[in-house]
């Protein structure tokens, strides 16, 4: 299959192991993977930090870009709530009826990791070999926005050579949230630490997420803490062999 | 010359409790601070959590139940105007008096008339949230009437002259230690040998109230529902206290948000299951009081009815605000959200605090006046599923952003990325210069400070994806 790559802003720029494993594992599979160079950020961080006008021109970039595919992945659960369920009220507000449909139908073709290997590629053994204990953390908008369930768990249980270990209170937040990381440092740090302290006791090695973003945050306050604990992107496990 | 420019009022400034001093992250930074404070919280909204979701997984139809309390509200929201004189029509048939409130001022001094034509000097409250909302108390008391709070909790709160931090358990941010000093200090008639035991303290509350409820004329509440077809007022509630207020005396005075009425009895049968399972995580709340009118030789013989806007008409006015109205002050959202937990409710400003709050303060005041409000989540999203009515909080605060006030510098920036973002040639080269930024050793990402204080920022990888993909 012909797949297209979203990369993310972040995951580009920053954490471009996450993007580089998505695009060995797929290729693992068998399947093509395209990156549009087009492509750039898909506006979260403006509409969800009250910038939505701003955020239009990324919409149509987003569209433009992807249209053209029938099957697009990105290593985000966030960018792709962001993508199926903000595009198009964004273009909706901004008085783009034609853009809001075209991005309605590139959302619903638009995937999360987790999403494009169980639902469209049907795969839940990706054939990876990983000897570590690994936690789980769900990031808020795999669980609630897209609803991933346990998609990310079935592909870690078939991961050769891991333990999985549960995470307590793994649906709390763990206080990034985008901009609120930042405008609410204090109560982001509070929710961190909570956070943190959950993950520590399960003595896992590995902390592992779909979402890159989350995954800065959590791996920045681990790092403070010299907790021992590494993050890595749900994709770089899937990747390893 | 009044201009009426089609727009509705908002909640008016210097009256009420829907605004806060400060701005949410200052207040929070010192709810953040106080160690008990945060046990207290974690402690009781775990308690509450646990419980809540239990009963509520009893009910196979939960789903179905929650989809059908929204599309009530939406109907109640879609014809307003018509159910409440539909209301009016069916209380003054049945003897009550019906007294419109376009906002807080004239809610109290609507109430404060009429309890002076009484001639009582004390009135027993049953717990609201519209008369929080207003500050009723603070005005009664200017006119130097008692309001005697009778829930156990809002008694706590007044007597400890404190404010409520939560919408259900307003003493939530108090364990029972503080609670026994604060009876001690201001409760009249306690025994001096109180001890923190639970029911001790509730003993002593019991004994203080019987004898208020006993001797005092007017009570004032607010209702959860008022059914339009019957003109029937409904308050629930686990103490009993209420019950005691709405038959007792000989005037009963309630104030009700205009969003409360539910067009048919029927309608109850599905709030009354949403409400108690998704707040106190109980399968019928302990107390439920109707009452239709007045009742010759058997209640208040007296009773009035207050219909309060208080900015509720300018939330309906917004379609995408809107369905704030829905809220049946559950408290369920408090409950599982993160920010609530770490901060309580005071750092929130308003009397509606927590996920709910965020949205609905800044709606009835006007966003200018609450700022902070919309910004105070992580849009974790737990609010939304946890909300009886199906409320979308989180798409909702993101609106309410898009219409707050931004920092100047804060737009600057927002432009800067999003004006680079549209550009793929120069969004490469500034993720470059992000790079040498970061080597030449300022803050290259555009970080605030806050964020470097609890966690490490990554290590600017070597290169970009787009550039390893290019280099294939
Ligand atoms: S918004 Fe929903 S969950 Fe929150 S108090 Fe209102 S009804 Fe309850």
């Amino acid at each position: 299959m012909r797949i297209a790559l979203f990369a993310t802003c972040l995951a580009d720029t920053l954490f471009p192991e996450a993007a580089k494993a998505t695009v060995r594992l797929l290729e693992r599979l068998g399947h093509e993977v395209v990156f549009p160079f087009d492509q750039t950020c898909c506006g979260q961080m403006h509409v969800n930090t009250g910038f939505q006008r701003d955020a239009v021109p990324l919409v149509k970039r987003y569209v433009s870009t992807f249209d053209p595919f029938d099957v697009i992945v990105a290593p985000s659960g966030s960018c792709v709530g962001s993508i199926r369920h903000q595009h198009a009220m964004v273009a909706a507000d901004a008085g783009e009826a034609g853009l809001a449909a075209r991005a309605e139908d590139v959302g619903r073709r638009t995937y999360e990791l987790s999403e494009l290997l169980i639902d469209v590629l049907q795969v839940e053994d990706v054939g990876a070999r990983y000897p570590h204990r690994v936690t789980y953390h769900p990031t808020c908008h795999s669980l609630r926005m897209i609803r991933v369930g346990d998609k990310p768990l079935r592909l870690l249980r078939r991961v050769r050579g891991l333990e999985l270990v549960e995470l307590p209170a793994a649906e709390q937040c763990c206080g990034f949230g985008g901009t609120f990381s930042v405008k609410n440092a204090e109560t982001s740090a509070a929710m961190l630490a909570d956070k943190m302290t959950a993950i520590v006791s399960t003595g896992a090695s590995v902390c592992t997420a779909g979402d890159a973003s989350c995954l800065m945050h959590l791996g920045g306050g681990l790092s403070r803490r010299d907790a021992g604990v590494r993050t890595v992107h749900l994709a770089e496990i899937l990747a390893s062999t | 010359m009044s201009t009426f420019l089609g727009m509705p009022a908002t909640a008016p400034r210097g009256v009420g409790h829907l605004r806060g001093d400060e701005p949410f992250p200052a207040a929070a930074h010192r709810a953040l601070a106080d160690e008990q404070l945060r046990n207290n919280l974690r402690h009781a909204t775990t308690t509450i959590r646990g419980k809540s979701g239990r009963v509520i997984a009893e009910l196979p139809d939960w789903q179905e139940l929650r989809s059908a309390g929204s599309a009530i509200k939406a109907d109640v929201l879609s014809r307003l105007p018509d159910l409440l004189e539909e209301l009016e029509a069916r209380v003054v048939e049945r003897g009550g008096v019906v007294h419109w409130a376009a906002d807080a001022n004239e809610a109290n001094r609507i109430v404060t008339e009429l309890v002076r034509a009484t001639g009582s000097e004390r009135v027993i409250k049953v717990k609201s949230m519209a008369t929080q909302e207003i500050a009723l108390n603070e005005a009664l008391e200017a006119a130097g009437i008692q309001p005697v709070e009778t829930d156990l909790a809002e008694l706590i709160v007044q007597l400890g002259q404190d404010k409520p931090s939560h919408i259900l358990v307003p003493a939530i941010h108090r364990n029972r230690s503080e609670i026994r000093e604060i009876f001690l200090k201001a409760m009249p008639g306690v025994d001096p040998a109180l001890t923190d035991d639970p029911p001790v303290l509730a003993a002593a509350a019991r004994k203080y109230l019987r004898e208020t409820f006993l001797s005092t004329k007017v009570a004032i509440s607010g209702a959860n529902f008022g059914v339009a077809e019957t003109g029937t007022l409904a308050v629930v509630e686990s103490e009993g206290n209420g019950r005691m207020c709405l038959t007792l005396p000989d005037t009963l005075i309630t104030v009700m948000g205009i969003e409360k009425v539910v067009p048919t009895w029927q309608d109850l049968e599905v709030f009354l299951q949403l409400l108690p399972r998704a707040s106190t995580g109980e399968r019928m709340n302990p107390y439920t009081t109707m009452w239709t009118g007045v009742t010759p030789g058997d209640g208040p013989q007296d009773f009035h009815l207050v219909l309060l806007d208080n900015g509720r008409s300018a939330v309906l006015a917004d379609p995408r605000g809107r369905t704030a109205l829905h809220c049946i002050r559950c408290s369920a959202c408090l409950n599982v959200c993160p920010v609530y937990e770490r901060t309580g409710g005071h750092a929130y400003g308003s009397v509606y605090p927590g996920p709910i709050g965020a949205v609905l303060s800044p709606q009835l005041t006007g966003v200018e006046d609450n700022a902070s409000l919309p910004f105070a989540s992580s849009l974790c999203g737990a609010c939304f599923d946890a909300c009886p009515v199906k409320i979308d909080i989180p798409s909702m605060l993101v609106h309410l952003r898009n219409q707050a006030p931004h920092p100047r510098s804060e737009r600057a920036a927002m432009r800067a990325a999003a004006y680079t973002m549209e550009r793929p040639k120069l969004y490469a080269r500034a993720q470059r210069a992000a790079k040498l930024a970061r080597i030449a050793g300022r803050r290259g990402l555009g970080l605030p400070l806050g964020w470097n204080e609890a966690r490490d920022l990554p290590e600017i990888p070597e290169q970009t994806f787009r550039d390893w993909w290019a280099s294939r």
